[in-house]
């Protein structure tokens, strides 16, 4: 693997007397497609707000592109290029779809598009298939069309990793497939992409490696296939 | 930001220019009115107009906390306070023009609701809100206990004599807060369509998805509580002049924390217009209310509204008045 852009060294996060995270390790390339998966309340959301500044591990540092990032809030890393998408969406309610895309274009990136804001807003919403509805509201929207809101402001982001959290969550196959391929083309374009999911299909078709987090500690990485063999990861993540 | 609607066509977005001219224009001939008829009406009528523009001021400041940000300030008398003994202290000093005072008591204002905001927008939510009311309770102890400005037992401003080319000190006082009335709207306009109001309204949806698209919430939330406390202290900065006798009761007035947080929300919080015409609307009736029932009972209604608008129409005025438009189209 080249140099990775994302490296995680000894990612601990407690709460309380409960540890989340114990010394989590994670190293991701460019242009990389990675799978985190684990069963629920492994710490998989809990390392994500971590990396992505929503939270501050006691221990360990997390850094990317060559960069500590760890004492910097969320939306510095957001201007870096370390961005993610949340588990439930979370649109702007108040503000139109196209509003939602302009927010990362006016404040995540470094200088505006060379197009203009309102240009290159329009054509994320006509790659993710939203540029009918840019003036909706989106309360208006459906599930995966929020979803793809979703992948649509952090793409807007120009991200150099998108972390997914379980973007998929509640949709039907074929719209699993098409948030599959959104993502499978914004890698394409050079982005690396960390695919949180419980959708085993999409994280098989997706991932070129998985990473495994049981009770917050990584017990596998590898190549997928191997670590769905992997027998730890049978017992615990597949309950067999 | 533009009210929302299910459309079929991809628009050009485009947010309006922040500088607005027609509220410039407006304000100016208001001001021509108030010079020309200013000399010719009751002084009732001019304190009226005054008490009425005041609230505009503090609603306008209001909201670009509570409504552009969704930070709700339950502090606003004591920022309001704290530009009226700014000028109390200021005319002990030394014999300062209004506008000098109303300037000083814009940055005193200003940078404590800089140090709140610092010290508490961390918190959220109602948490928030109790440490601006708290912030109230301990201003308004500091006051009562410093006898430079009165303390307790209140201090009287000697109302100077009018200055050409106004035929009364009230006069002045009105054409002053107009004028500031003016810039507040103006600001709260100019920060509505810009690239901050756009990060404040994504921070009032959703802080958290805010700040991971690259919105720097802490700063542009304490620029919202400087610009709050400034417009706050401003308003109060004429009102020593305007009453003649300052104690802390009038100063802390539960009239003005209340019809700050009141107008805004029965005018609609999303737009600039939305406090305006919260505070023209209810300040002119509380007045009518004051004169024909009493002024007891005027608060009293707009408590009775407040409930209403929270309960049956929460986006205020502003918002039946886009629903009806909605509906119409």
């Amino acid at each position: 693997m080249s140099r990775p852009i994302l490296e995680a060294r000894g990612v601990t996060k407690q709460f309380g007397g409960f540890t989340a995270l114990d010394g989590v390790e994670l190293a991701i390339g460019p242009g990389e497609r990675v799978g985190l998966i684990g069963p629920n309340g492994s710490g998989k959301s809990t390392f994500v707000n971590c990396l992505t500044g929503a939270l501050t591990p006691e221990k360990g540092a997390i850094h990317f592109l060559n960069e500590d990032v760890t004492a910097l809030p969320a939306w510095q890393r957001a201007r870096r290029g370390l961005v993610r998408s949340f588990q439930i969406p979370r649109p702007f309610k108040k503000l139109s779809v196209i509003e939602n895309v302009q927010v990362p274009l006016r404040f995540a990136l470094s200088e505006p598009p060379p197009t203009g804001i309102d240009r290159r807003a329009m054509d994320i919403l006509d790659s993710i298939g939203l540029d009918a509805k840019a003036n909706w509201a989106p309360k208006d929207l459906s599930q995966v069309e929020l979803r793809k809101l979703e992948l649509g402001r952090a793409l807007a982001a120009n991200p150099r990793l998108l972390i997914a959290d379980e973007a998929m969550a509640g949709l039907s196959d074929s719209e699993v497939d098409e948030i599959v391929a959104l993502l499978e083309r914004l890698n394409g374009e050079g982005i690396a992409v960390i695919l949180i999911e419980h959708i085993m299909r999409a994280v098989m078709r997706f991932s070129q490696r998985i990473v495994v987090l049981v009770a917050g500690r990584k017990i596998a990485d590898g190549d997928p296939a191997e670590v769905m063999r992997h027998e730890d990861v049978e017992r615990a993540y597949l309950g067999q | 930001m533009t009210a929302l609607s299910p459309s079929l066509s991809p628009p050009a977005r485009r947010l309006p220019k922040p500088f607005s001219w027609p509220v410039l224009v407006a304000g100016l001939a208001i001001v021509a009115v108030e010079m020309t008829l200013g000399a010719q009406v009751s002084e009732y009528y001019l304190l009226l107009a005054y008490i009425i523009l005041q609230y505009v001021v503090l609603s306008t400041g209001w909201n670009i906390l509570g409504g552009y940000a969704g930070y709700v300030n339950f502090g606003t008398a004591g920022f309001f306070a704290v530009g009226c003994y700014t000028t109390i202290a200021l005319e002990k000093l030394a014999a300062v023009p209004l506008p000098l005072a109303i300037l000083a008591a814009g940055v005193v204002a200003g940078l404590i609701g800089l140090g709140t905001g610092y010290l508490t927008l961390r918190l959220r939510g109602v948490f928030f809100s109790i440490a601006t009311l708290a912030l109230a309770v301990v201003l308004q102890t500091l006051i009562v206990n410093w006898s430079f400005v009165g303390g307790s037992r209140g201090a009287y401003v000697m109302r100077p004599d009018a200055i050409a080319p106004f035929a009364s000190y009230v006069q002045y006082l009105l054409v002053v807060m107009t004028v500031l009335a003016m810039v507040a709207v103006l600001a709260a306009i100019a920060i509505e369509r810009s690239w901050i109001g756009m990060g404040l309204a994504a921070i009032r949806d959703d802080e958290l998805a805010a700040e991971a698209s690259g919105v720097p919430g802490l700063r542009l939330k304490l620029l919202a509580t400087t610009l709050c406390g400034a417009f706050m202290g401003m308003a109060g900065a004429p009102f020593p002049y305007f009453i003649t006798y300052v104690d802390p009761p009038s100063a802390f007035s539960l009239a003005i924390a209340v019809n700050a947080i009141a107008m805004p929300l029965i005018g609609g919080t999303a737009t600039w217009w939305g406090p305006v015409l919260g505070a023209v609307l209810l300040g002119f009736t509380q007045q009518v209310l004051t004169v024909t029932i009493s002024s007891a009972a005027n608060l009293l209604i707009v408590g009775i509204l407040l409930v209403v608008f929270v309960t049956v129409a929460p986006t205020g005025v502003v918002g039946i008045t886009r629903a009806w438009r909605g509906r119409r189209a």
